[in-house]
């Protein structure tokens, strides 16, 4: 694709609906906002870690607190009747989104993180045991893998990690001999957050299903970033994070088959989750309430809602798009270089994120030296520290972009970055 | 375009590019290391001491990681020397920063103090301060 193409949304548009794409920055760090020592205006490239938010978002949140905030379930006030109502919604919202069946399969959560241990903690210790086996792969975020990993030590299963190839693909026929009878779930990210590689889920899944094992798909990278349609691919569970698809902090999302979610115990017990109680014994509310104990994050569930709303507005497949073109364009222009080393796979086939390292300057170096040019970008290892041992790398670079971003935006990463060569050649 | 790159100025990038006492030495007084976890960087220090056991005569390291860490350590092996164990132990985050000679943001001082640290620790351990038990490897974070 040439440079002179234009882009698959209104990037121009959208850009005006995110205040904090007009700072400046440079300055001292100490005190937060932009200050007279800020001068440079910023490059935001580090949107696989967290998005930024648009206004309808801190809107909807600035909306609930000056006009219905309450405590959801909890009163007949109408307040809280409000509240409750706007709560419940985003649920729908959500399974509409992600072509769930109902609010029923949707559990919101902290973040990513906690839709994994809810399921490691609530289904892997009630049902893994000795002979038992979790599939995984190398290039797990740490939430999965640190995850499972203590959950099969504590239940004597046996953690197995399919390899990735040179390219930073999952050897399927490795696949196909790690998955076998003794194997009870196959969890898997969908796009790696340090690899940038689409994994395929619905093919896992379905070897997963043939040994009558479930499937987890970790979409913090997928759901935010292209179409996701939890029957297509018919995962057992997904689980991703608002903050990085324009929402707040604080709230993501557990998707699991209904059938599946009801056989399940709760993982967290208190108010708001259970249905009747006496000081021997307590029943559960319905799902998805069994698994949302306590006060929920209202506010932010809310804003959940509407930054889903605006992604629909741009449209998901547009959303994907946009990233592949900055994917590829940011791929093709570190390339140019023999002395970067881009991780995964060719620009054509991956997330929009590019992880890379340049010969002979360390991963914080150039991070360092990119904050000075104001662009913001990732050094460290991505919570995948087994990865970068595989990789043989202690910690790399990585830019990822988002509905914002721009050509000239990488045009200035890439200009840093050749500084950087430079200063250290 | 760009401030530039404060933080790596000649001196940080002659050291880092040509370190300055790099190596092991063969019979040091004492040796320690450590590791920065969130860059990765690992330093370890070797210190020999005069005859009295109080002045320091040599020190050398080997190390990994950050241009910020690696320069630190070699520049602070030259500066050590000839300092006292008691001095030693007075150094400060400032005193680093200071011998730098650049601003280093916040996110880095981890980096810029691992060989201090770790010359310090060296230190307390020989002394008899500290033990050697809990601080097998200085670890330095934000
Ligand atoms: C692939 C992947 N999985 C899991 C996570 C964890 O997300 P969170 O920190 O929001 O729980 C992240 C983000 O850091 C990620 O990129």
């Amino acid at each position: 694709m040439s440079t002179q193409d234009a882009y698959p949304i209104d990037v121009e548009a959208i850009r005006a609906d995110f205040p904090v794409l007009d700072r400046n920055v440079g300055g001292d760090v100490t005190t937060p906002g932009e200050g007279e020592d800020d001068t440079e205006p910023l490059v935001y490239l580090d949107n696989a870690a967290t998005s930024q938010t648009p206004k309808a978002v801190v809107d909807s949140i600035v909306d609930y607190y000056y006009s219905y905030n309450a405590n959801v379930h909890r009163g007949i006030h109408q307040l809280s009747q409000e509240a409750s109502v706007a709560y419940e919604e985003a649920h729908d919202t959500v399974a509409d989104f992600i072509g769930a069946d109902g609010r029923e399969e949707i559990i919101f959560t902290k973040n990513t993180t906690e839709a994994m241990n809810l399921v490691a903690y609530a289904w892997g210790l009630a049902e893994l045991g000795e002979g038992d086996s979790v599939v995984t792969t190398q290039m797990e975020h740490h939430a999965s893998l640190v995850t499972w990993q203590q959950i099969c030590k504590r239940t004597g299963a046996e953690l197995r990690f399919i390899e990735i190839d040179d390219e930073g693909r999952l050897d399927m026929e490795h696949a196909a001999e790690l998955i076998d009878d003794s194997t009870e779930m196959v969890s898997l990210v969908h796009i790696s957050n340090a690899l940038g590689t689409i994994n395929p889920v619905e093919k896992i899944t379905e070897m997963a299903h043939e040994v009558d094992a479930y499937s987890f798909v970790d979409g913090a990278q997928s759901v935010p970033t292209r179409p996701v349609d939890v029957g297509e691919i018919d995962a057992d569970f997904l689980a991703f994070s608002s903050h990085k698809m324009l929402g707040p902090t604080g709230i993501g999302v557990l998707y699991g088959k209904e059938h599946l979610l009801e056989s399940m115990q709760p993982y967290l017990y208190g108010g708001d989750m259970i249905r009747k109680v006496t000081y021997e014994d307590s029943t559960w509310e319905d799902l998805p309430w069994k698994f949302e104990a306590g006060t929920p994050s209202i506010a932010q569930a809310i804003a959940l809602d509407a930054a889903i709303e605006y992604l629909e507005d741009i449209g998901m497949a547009n959303v994907q798009a946009h990233e592949e073109l900055l994917a590829e364009y940011a791929y093709d222009q570190l390339n140019r270089y023999d002395d970067v080393t881009i991780y995964g796979p060719p620009g054509d086939d991956r997330g929009g994120l590019v992880g890379f390292n340049v010969d002979g300057v360390h991963a914080h170096d150039l991070s360092s030296i990119l904050n000075d040019f104001a662009v913001a970008i990732r050094a460290g290892d991505h919570c995948t520290q087994p990865l970068h041992d595989t990789l043989g790398a202690a910690a790399s670079a990585r830019a990822s972009f988002y509905v914002y971003n721009t050509r000239e935006e990488i045009d200035a990463l890439v200009e840093a970055v050749d500084d950087a060569r430079q200063l250290f050649a | 375009m760009g401030t530039g790159s404060d933080m790596y100025r000649q001196q940080i990038l002659d050291h880092y590019k040509s370190p300055r006492n790099y190596g092991e030495l063969e019979d040091p007084d004492f040796s320690h290391t450590g590791e920065n976890p969130s860059c990765g960087d690992t330093i370890q220090m070797d210190v020999k001491l005069d005859e009295d056991n109080e002045e320091i005569e040599y020190v050398s390291f080997t190390g990994d990681g950050c241009a910020i860490s690696q320069a630190s350590a070699s520049m602070l092996s030259e500066r050590l020397v000839g300092m006292t164990l008691a001095e030693l132990e007075d150094l400060e985050t400032d005193d680093i920063t200071d011998m730098l000679g650049v601003t280093i943001s916040p996110m880095r001082i981890p980096c810029a103090v691992l060989g201090n640290q770790v010359a310090k620790d060296g230190a307390k351990i020989y002394q008899g301060e500290l033990d050697p038990e809990d601080y097998g490897e200085t670890i330095t974070e934000e």
